[in-house]
């Protein structure tokens, strides 16, 4: 930047006697992008003398907002420590835009949020918990109400959204589930193989890979890639349209929000999980099958005629079985979670991680509990 | 930043050709905008009022033709080099556009932080002194976006889009959606912001009020043609039927008489 292009103020050698006028040139362009470095300048400057000043503007080139207030601040603060200013040769315009901005009070709050104790953080915490907790289940409660009532009113249900969350959550998600819980099953027979092998128990690599898959790995894995991929999607869409106002316009309009947006994406996940998780069954034990011939010379026929024995219909069932149980937490956490969003673009996404983190806990915890619940019942 | 030469207009459109797909929105349009005047662009709904705007901010990708702004020459400018022209204009959008994370103080002050080498004092007390400026009340800087209303926000996106005290301004919509009231206070805004700060203002609008009380000159935008340049006296004689329909519709006839009445 030349010397024009930035803000620049000389002050008057100070005069003999103390009361004398002291004369301060200000030249320049004070703008915003003229001034910073007059501004640090002023920080620390030390007026001379003790008398008036006079402030001489002719010399500036250019003043915009930021400059004036620069100019007025600095006035002012002089002012306030008892002495006389007076402002000089500015242009016509300048002294005008000078006026404006001394006519606004602009009086900063730097009031920080006082910040809140240990234990009363605490407190917050554990009652915002609370609240949520209490949130959630008035919510489940309202879905159940309205899945119950559709039930019975089976006009009510609407296939078209309800065809259409299938195809999005569960027919799109083909490809991703089936590669990863072939990989699963791959893995799962290679990690197996080799402690197989030691006892020579090779054919029993059908009962691992078998159980393991269909009882546990499978309906797991699955709503965990369905609550990523869909859960997180049901939470930013109804947040979105929170933030746009599309949820007070349908209960304006007289259709349920939880009728019209949740219930179909419950319906629809009620319905696919399974189905994902049956296909994710078939595509893990085929990935073990796969490894089981390379590494442990079991062909495929063989394979299969144990996995029949291997695999029970009951444990195919208990597997299948956890499947909308899932779902429906995945859809009802990823609805709420949507409903909660308020104001702004940020707690779409904070509301988003939430209900991926819940769902995945949840869906985590309630086959931790199934595991019990089976045990138990010697399934 | 040099000064603007007096003969030289801030916006200088020529020919300009902007198509989607097969729609054509702007067939040759050309357009001046001179130093200091409150420029307005009318039409109907949908006639590519807003289109051209955004293609002068380099939003849009025209298909042929020359915007020139302060003299050079915007379009097929990258980001990088529309960085020194876009820090000269200020752009406020029709819904306001704020980020709805940051207080309005915040909002103001980030386009400060990132384009000014000011202390954060500074910085703090130049965003209340815009936010004054554009008539919010002093305890509307600490606020967020979705606690303000229509008016408010609109007053608050004005107060960033002269954040950094732009020697151009783009208003879309600024009446649109607010009550009489506010609306008119919009209008002075508007005025005082031009005669106190010396900004060449161009805007989008529909409001008649506005155009009447305001706007210095106005072009109207139809077919995808500017059908009339001038102030409003001029085009209120204008005998081209859409021009004609557009200020003898019975809310045209209603805002001339109220003009006249001011006059």
């Amino acid at each position: 930047m030349t010397d024009q292009q930035i803000a620049q103020l000389v002050i008057g050698s100070a005069s003999v006697s103390a009361t004398a006028v002291v004369g301060v040139r200000c030249a320049g362009a004070w703008t915003v992008q003229g001034i910073a470095r007059l501004e640090r300048r002023l920080e620390v400057l030390s007026w001379p003398g003790e008398g008036d000043l006079a402030f001489d503007g002719s010399a500036i080139s250019a003043l915009d907002t930021a400059g004036a207030w620069l100019l007025h601040r600095t006035m002012r603060a002089l002012e306030r420590r008892g002495r006389n200013v007076r402002m000089n040769g500015l242009r016509p315009e300048f002294s005008a835009l000078l006026q404006l901005i001394a006519s606004h009070h602009v009086t900063p709050e730097f009031t920080a949020p006082a910040r809140a104790g240990l234990l009363a953080n605490i407190g917050q915490q554990t009652w915002r918990g609370l609240i949520g907790m209490s949130g959630m289940l008035s919510f489940i409660g309202e879905s159940t109400l309205i899945l119950l009532r559709s039930l019975v009113q089976p006009r009510r249900i609407r296939w078209r959204p309800i065809l259409h969350n299938m195809q999005t959550a569960g027919f799109e998600a083909l490809p991703i589930v089936g590669l990863l819980t072939f990989l699963m099953g791959v893995v799962i027979a290679y990690q197996g193989a080799d402690q197989l092998q030691r006892f020579g128990a090779n054919i029993f690599i059908a009962d691992l890979v078998g159980l393991s898959m269909v009882r546990e790995l499978s309906p797991l894995l699955t709503a965990i890639i369905v609550a990523g991929r869909s859960g997180s999607a049901y939470a930013a869409q109804i947040g979105t349209m929170k933030i746009t106002e599309e949820i007070d316009a349908l209960r304006t309009i007289g259709v349920g929000p939880t009728e019209l947006l949740v219930l179909p994406k419950m319906l629809a996940l009620i319905i696919a999980l399974p189905l994902l998780t049956l296909y994710a069954d078939v595509a893990g034990v085929l990935g073990g099958m796969l490894m089981a011939r390379s590494k442990l010379d079991v062909s495929f026929d063989v394979f299969i005629d144990r996995l029949g024995d291997a695999v029970s219909l009951s444990s195919f069932l208990t597997g299948i079985g956890k499947a909308p149980v899932f779902a429906a937490i995945i859809a009802l956490v990823g609805c709420y979670q949507g409903f909660q969003v308020s104001g702004s673009a940020d707690s779409v996404g904070r509301q988003t991680t939430v209900s991926v983190v819940q769902s995945i806990f949840l869906v985590i915890l309630a086959d931790a509990l199934f595991s019990v619940a089976f045990n138990w019942l010697k399934i | 930043m040099e000064p603007i030469q007096d003969t030289a207009a801030v916006i200088d459109i020529r020919d300009l050709n902007t198509r989607f797909g097969n729609n054509v929105v702007h067939d040759n349009v050309s357009l001046t905008v001179q130093p200091g005047e409150i420029f307005a662009l009318v039409g109907g709904s949908g006639c590519g009022k807003s289109t051209l705007l955004r293609t002068i901010i380099l939003l849009l990708q025209p298909v042929s033709g020359s915007i020139r702004v302060f003299g050079r020459e915007v379009v097929g400018l990258n980001d990088e080099q529309a960085l020194p022209l876009r820090r000269r204009w200020g752009v406020m959008f029709e819904r306001g556009a704020l980020f709805s994370a940051l207080t309005v103080t915040e909002n103001v002050s980030m386009v400060l932080r990132e384009h000014t080498k000011l202390s954060a004092r500074l910085i703090d007390e130049v965003a209340a002194l815009k936010i004054a400026l554009t008539g919010l009340p002093v305890d509307a800087g600490s606020k967020y976006p979705n606690e303000l209303s229509g008016g408010m926000r609109k007053r608050a996106a004005l107060a960033r889009a002269i954040a950094l005290d732009p020697e151009l301004l783009f208003l879309d919509e600024p009446t649109a959606g607010l009550d009489p009231l506010s609306a008119s206070g919009i209008d002075e805004l508007v005025r005082s912001l031009r005669d106190a700060l010396g900004l060449t203002i161009m805007m989008v609008t529909h409001d008649l009020d506005l155009l009447w009380r305001s706007a210095d000159r106005v072009a109207v935008l139809g077919e995808g043609h500017i059908l009339g340049v001038g102030t409003m006296t001029e085009l209120s004689s204008s005998d081209h039927p859409i021009i004609r329909e557009y200020f003898y519709g019975p809310r045209g006839r209603a805002a001339r008489e109220q003009a006249w009445k001011r006059k």
